[in-house]
């Protein structure tokens, strides 16, 4: 409860910023501040200390794992802000209000993390997508980014619709909108009824459609390309492995107690395949590793399924692996994305030679996304693929997962072939030396947790 | 009345809010049909509640006013919802117009290429 109020309140203190405060560049300032109080607060709450008492009967619950998701939630947001804090505030005039959006967004990250209701659930989405509609349009004379928030909007407003009425046909079937139903064995509610399953396919098309997995995945990179960098380095991570989250307690209540009538192992493998295929395929041809990285995210999407499928202990724990190390490593390579001038793989060549630190860097988080040993990302991957095989079923998913891995190895590696062996003048925006130092420890705590994942793993232990 | 044609006119006010967002060109017709959609759920939402609201009475599970309440209020939130999306939608739709003095949905193909 502590993070859900605090971000909700954070947020209305920027809004009150933006005219009490004329100076631009503190509003950064007390966004850091600020998230490094949600960041508190949830440490807290992780270790019992709740300071508000508030009864929700029944409608939220905080386990472990969710309070631990707010954690790499908030911490991605805090590591996003410090790094492309300077960059947000040369978008505009309203820069208060994009962090007091952001803060909004976050509100609803806290909210997806311990829902236990269907309307919970879809309070969440809605508080997490609107404030996205707003800051994917927040550039406001480029026709891109207007054409990208509509595009968006649509689609967004359209996977509501859906997922309305895959709650009323589950109301419909089960007479509740608690996760927990009690299945009586007699009775009116008897076993699983038709709507319900009607009702679940219904939300999983809707859930699909935030996770950005195929086939519902084609607004993904226009959206992502056509959005302002910034921003669309924070949709693609946090607001992205929280609709996971979501995704992942709907499955593990509902999709296991219906298994019987409905085989949904095989719905989550034939989506799994189709994601991995479109996304990796397709960045494969692109030209802009702004939307190179849009088909990447899809890519990964395809990966974060694996936990939805096998539903285990492994899957659960990877997710949140999966969700430090995709969020680390994407915002680590948009902030320097957003500075760079051409983000075509063009833009990149010979950056090693002008910027070494950039470069270096910017190889890190591509191997670790790509999942060398080593990183982070391996271990991601490794825990995602051992869930797979725990559930002992489907192995032969681990293998076509494998070859798109070494697919995915070819289009990251054009970019790390771009800045170390071809020759080209790139153009950035000016770089400080705290950027650098912040882009090293990111790096660092990449590398970190790959190689030491007990550091995580100790504190994750739930 | 039976439930069965609530839920009849509900499905097809669903159906027809798809059909809409899926051929229709016009970006504000297109939200138009989103918001059919979304008042078709209510109206789902609405007769379940009722017809729980009669079963646990009929099976004699003692009354219970409270049976079936949470759906009208659910009912509620996706109004409160709807009106939100709509201000942020009608504002993208206008920063649009603005722009390329159209609101037809087949303007939006810069990105693809």
């Amino acid at each position: 409860m502590n993070a859900i109020i605090f971000s909700a309140g954070f947020g209305v203190i920027m809004m009150f910023c933006s005219f009490l405060i004329s100076n631009k560049s503190s509003y950064r300032h007390i966004a850091v501040v600020g998230l490094l109080l949600l960041l508190v607060v949830n440490v807290m709450e992780t270790n019992g200390f709740d300071i508000f008492h508030i009864n929700s009967y029944g409608m939220l619950s905080y386990t472990r794992f969710g309070l631990f998701f707010n954690t790499i939630a908030i911490g991605s947001t805090l590591i996003y802000v410090l790094l492309t804090g300077k960059d947000i505030e040369r978008l505009g005039n309203y820069v208060a209000e994009y962090f007091t959006l952001i803060f909004f967004v976050l509100c609803g990250v806290c909210i997806l993390s311990s829902y236990n209701n269907l309307l919970m659930l879809f309070l969440g989405i809605e508080i997490l997508s609107i404030p996205l509609y707003i800051l994917t349009g927040s550039d406001k004379r480029n026709l891109k980014s207007n054409e990208a928030s509509l595009k968006y909007f649509l689609m967004g407003a359209f996977s509501t619709g859906l997922m309305l009425m895959g709650i009323a046909l589950m109301y419909g079937g089960t007479g509740t909108f608690s996760l927990d139903v009690v299945r009586s064995q007699t009775g009116l509610y008897k076993g699983v009824s038709f709507l319900e399953i009607i009702g679940l396919l219904f939300l999983m098309v809707s859930m699909a459609f935030k996770v950005s997995a195929a086939p519902f995945h084609f607004w993904t990179p226009d959206v992502y390309d056509g959005a302002p960098g910034v921003f669309t380095s924070f949709m693609a991570t946090v607001a992205k492995v929280a609709a996971f989250v979501a995704f992942l307690k709907l499955c593990y209540v509902r999709m296991t107690a219906t298994s019987t009538a409905i085989d949904w192992q095989l719905l989550f493998a034939i989506i799994i395949i189709t994601t991995l295929l479109f996304g990796n395929i397709t960045a494969v041809f692109q030209q802009s590793v702004k939307r190179m990285l849009a088909y990447s995210s899809i890519a990964q999407a395809g990966f974060m399924l694996f936990a939805l499928f096998s539903l285990n202990d492994f899957g659960s724990k990877g997710l949140l692996m999966y969700s430090a190390a995709y969020c680390l490593a994407t915002i680590g390579l948009f902030a320097v994305l957003v500075k760079m001038k051409d983000v075509t793989f063009e833009g990149y060549n010979g950056l090693a030679k002008t910027q070494p630190v950039l470069a270096a860097t910017n190889a890190i988080f591509l191997l670790s996304l790509a999942g060398i040993p080593l990183t982070a990302g391996f271990l991601a991957k490794y825990y995602m693929l051992a869930s797979v095989i725990a559930t002992g079923s489907y192995t032969w998913l681990v293998v076509i997962a494998v070859l798109f891995a070494a697919v995915s190895v070819y289009y990251y590696f054009r970019v790390v072939q771009a800045m170390y062996f071809k020759t080209g003048d790139p153009q950035t925006e000016p770089i400080t030396g705290s950027f650098k130092i912040g882009l090293i420890a990111l790096a660092a705590i990449i590398i970190i947790i790959g190689v030491l994942p007990q550091t995580l793993f100790n504190w994750l232990y739930f | 009345m039976p439930i069965q044609n609530y839920i009849i006119l509900a499905a097809a006010l669903f159906c027809i809010g798809v059909s809409g967002v899926l051929i229709r060109r016009n970006a504000i017709i297109v939200f138009m049909c989103i918001e059919l959609m979304l008042n078709s759920v209510n109206l789902m939402l609405v007769a379940f509640s009722k017809m729980h609201y009669a079963l646990s009475n009929a099976q004699g599970k003692g009354i219970s006013e409270s049976i079936g309440s949470d759906a009208q209020l659910f009912v509620f939130f996706i109004m409160v919802v709807a009106a939100a999306e709509v201000s942020v939608g009608l504002a993208i739709i206008v920063m649009m117009y603005r722009n390329v003095h159209s609101t037809d949905i087949n303007f939006l193909n810069r990105l693809k290429n």
